[in-house]
């Protein structure tokens, strides 16, 4: 008798929680758990997932087994029949653009997002000129397409609606095909990328710089910094914990992308990208194995970023 | 080493006036201290000094060279913040060399400064760690061992103490007077707090709503206050101000206060002729009002009746609240006296030492009749 009340608070301590936990887990294991594991499992199948990756391989042609479609992902883009060529194909391959995307974009979001933050922060109309600066992420991707498909427009020889082409004829020179040359077509979709997501960058690096207290600036004043000085010496260091998330966040984003690379070039002309090339080989090609097993390598990709991101955060959290 | 002079100095914000005509010279070596209550002007003071602030109005000058338009940087002249402001990322041997290494003085030089200026403050042990290890204490020395590396011509110190305990508050305030005779460097020291202006200070200058009040020596100022906002804010517990109005009868003055009244000795009395049937507001201290058992036989004592509202021992001295008529006033009285809530006294006024103020010439801040005559 005397036990029966103790036992049931004890229950409820292991118990209630999970109670609580359900609905979440629920939605979790159907929205997340269950794609991600059909996800890995259709990887190791063939095109409509009714066999073994192992059947697609053909003879005389090398095979990895039930690997079979990594090997596709992995190698088909690459040219191995010297160094020099698997070399040279590798670098408009869809991983050869990423490395290319990561190094450009996130290096001009982060770079420009820390300028503009420390400018920003002297001017009087802090808010519209970071209004502005932030506008590009809140217009939809279609419309921000459309405005640069008018950029890049590239016309016929007499008539050039690009404001760009219309700059470089207006200065005497020849209009320029800036989607179609590779690897020129790239740089150009990445200014557009840089152009949508360092408004993201500026907003917040230019909180971070907000939470420096002034006297520290005024004391680094007085110390004889000038202002390059108290933006290296000063303003970057203390705000290194934001910039490190800033990057780590952009190189997801990075990785993820595709809207830009979909809407203005279908991933033709070799811009493709890794999230472009899956699309590609699961709806246009529709082989599930394919695109699965590129999905699989993205997911590993961004894995060591996302973990970075958490243990920064859970450090964040236990210096309050 | 330098002199600091104020002419006509003016700061607004807008229309809100910081600081208004001010009007300084202080000397070389001097310690200074700014004191007011809060939004009095003082710190936009110093900080239009520092070069943080522009003025709108007047120039600044160090060693008598005006540095209206001279970069912080180039004014020599080093700070210390209410917050410490640390820089955060550096440890504390680098907060103390970031302004010399701007400098570009050379390496041997900057760590002999260090390690200098660390032993004199007691940080030795300190210089690897960053800010964030340190207590409170700590900061505020390594804060002060940053301004002191520089060897700069002024030492500018914004509420220093004021994010310290009151134990370490008072040590602090000895280490500071000490440095400063150590140094021998012009220091102008910005406070709210009378106590610190009163025990470190040179001079001290009282500011309230912009316009400095009072610049003199400590004792000076508690002996012979300006006016009215300069009598109440120096000294604690502060100056008994009471209305009244000076009387003539029979050849006597008196100070009329409606429930009672006081005799003003004989050799004062051509010192209030001018304010003769006129409202005065009458201001004494806590300590001139004694317990006739314990006053000191030579003062010149004026009997008044009194209730006793509250008492507080304070172990060397006991605070009266007492009451007589519509006047509520504080006594500093010896620790002896026996008396406790509800019971009827005599205290005496120490006419020795009193004062009176002329609301009619200034009501909000009624300057002091007679000024400084006493030695």
């Amino acid at each position: 008798m005397a036990k029966a009340p103790i036992a049931s608070v004890m229950k409820q301590k292991t118990q209630v929680p999970w109670l609580y936990l359900l609905p979440a887990i629920i939605v979790m294991t159907i929205f997340i758990l269950y794609p991600m594991l059909n996800t890995v499992s259709l990887s190791f199948g063939n095109a409509n997932g009714t066999a073994s990756a192992a059947t697609t391989c053909r003879e005389g042609q090398p095979c990895w087994g039930v690997f079979e479609n990594y090997r596709y992902a992995l190698t088909n883009e690459l040219n191995t029949a010297t160094v020099e060529t698997t070399w040279e194909s590798f670098w408009v391959s869809s991983y050869g653009n990423m490395i290319k995307w990561l190094l450009v974009m996130v290096t001009g979001t982060v770079g420009i997002g820390l300028i503009f933050a420390v400018l920003v922060d002297r001017i009087k109309r802090e808010a519209l000129a970071k209004s502005i600066i932030f506008m590009p992420m809140a217009i939809s991707f279609v419309g921000a397409g459309v405005i640069w498909k008018f950029v890049y427009n590239y016309g016929t020889s007499q008539v050039q609606t690009g404001i760009l082409n219309a700059i470089i004829t207006g200065l005497g020179f020849k209009p320029v095909s800036w989607l179609t040359q590779s690897p020129l077509n790239t740089f150009m979709l990445i200014v557009v990328g840089i152009w949508m997501w360092t408004g993201f960058c500026m907003t917040l690096l230019s909180s971070a710089i907000k939470s420096i207290p002034e006297e520290i600036i005024e004391a680094s004043r007085i110390d004889g910094a000038t202002n390059f000085e108290i933006f290296t010496k000063i303003q970057v260091p203390i705000i290194a914990p934001t910039i490190v998330v800033v990057i780590t966040t952009m190189v997801i984003n990075v990785l993820k992308l595709f809207d830009i690379v979909y809407v203005m070039t279908g991933g033709n002309y070799g811009t493709n990208v890794i999230a472009t090339r899956m699309y590609t080989e699961m709806y246009t090609n529709a082989h599930y194995g394919r695109g699965t097993a590129i999905a699989v390598i993205l997911v590993l990709f961004i894995i060591p970023f996302i973990v970075m991101n958490i243990r920064r955060f859970t450090k964040q959290e236990a210096m309050r | 080493m330098a002199s600091v002079t104020y002419k006509n100095v003016w700061k607004k914000y807008g229309d809100v006036i910081a600081v208004q005509d001010l009007n300084l010279a202080i000397e070389d070596k001097e310690f200074l201290v700014l004191v007011g209550p809060s939004g009095c002007g003082k710190t936009t003071a110093l900080r239009c000094l520092a070069g943080l602030e522009e003025i709108t109005q007047g120039e600044v000058l160090i060693d008598d060279q005006v540095v209206n338009d001279v970069a912080p940087k180039d004014r020599d002249i080093a700070m210390v913040f209410q917050s410490y402001a640390l820089y955060p990322h550096m440890s504390v041997y680098d907060n103390m060399a970031f302004g010399l290494k701007l400098r570009k003085l050379d390496k041997a030089d900057i760590d002999r400064r260090v390690q200098e200026s660390a032993r004199t403050l007691g940080i030795e042990g300190l210089l690897k760690r960053k800010p964030k290890e340190l207590s409170g204490g700590q900061r505020q020395r390594v804060a002060v061992g940053r301004a002191i590396v520089r060897e700069p011509k002024v030492f500018l110190f914004d509420e220093p103490l004021s994010n310290l305990d009151a134990k370490l508050r008072v040590q602090t305030r000895a280490e500071l007077s000490k440095l400063h005779q150590r140094l021998e460097t012009t220091f102008i020291y910005v406070t709210h707090d009378q106590t610190e202006a009163m025990t470190m200070a040179s001079r001290i200058a009282v500011m309230n709503k912009g316009l400095l009040q009072q610049l003199d020596t400590p004792q000076v100022l508690y002996d012979h206050p300006n006016n009215l906002f300069v009598a109440g804010f120096i000294g604690s517990p502060a100056m008994n101000f009471f209305n009244g109005k000076v009387i003539v009868e029979e050849g006597t003055m008196y100070i009329d206060l409606g429930s009672f009244r006081v005799k003003v000795p004989e050799h004062d009395m051509p010192r209030y002729d001018s304010v003769i049937d006129k409202e005065i507001i009458f201001g004494i201290r806590p300590e001139d009002i004694h317990n006739p058992e314990f006053a000191p036989p030579s003062i010149i004592a004026e009997p008044v009746e009194v209730n006793v509202d509250v008492t507080e021992l304070m172990g060397n001295e006991i605070f009266l609240y007492l009451i007589n008529g519509n006047h509520n006033f504080i006594a500093r009285v010896d620790p002896r006296t026996q008396v406790s809530f509800g019971d009827k006294m005599t205290v005496v006024f120490n006419m020795d030492n009193y004062h009176i103020f002329d609301p009619s010439l200034d009501p909000e801040n009624p300057p002091v009749v007679g000024g400084i005559t006493k030695e």
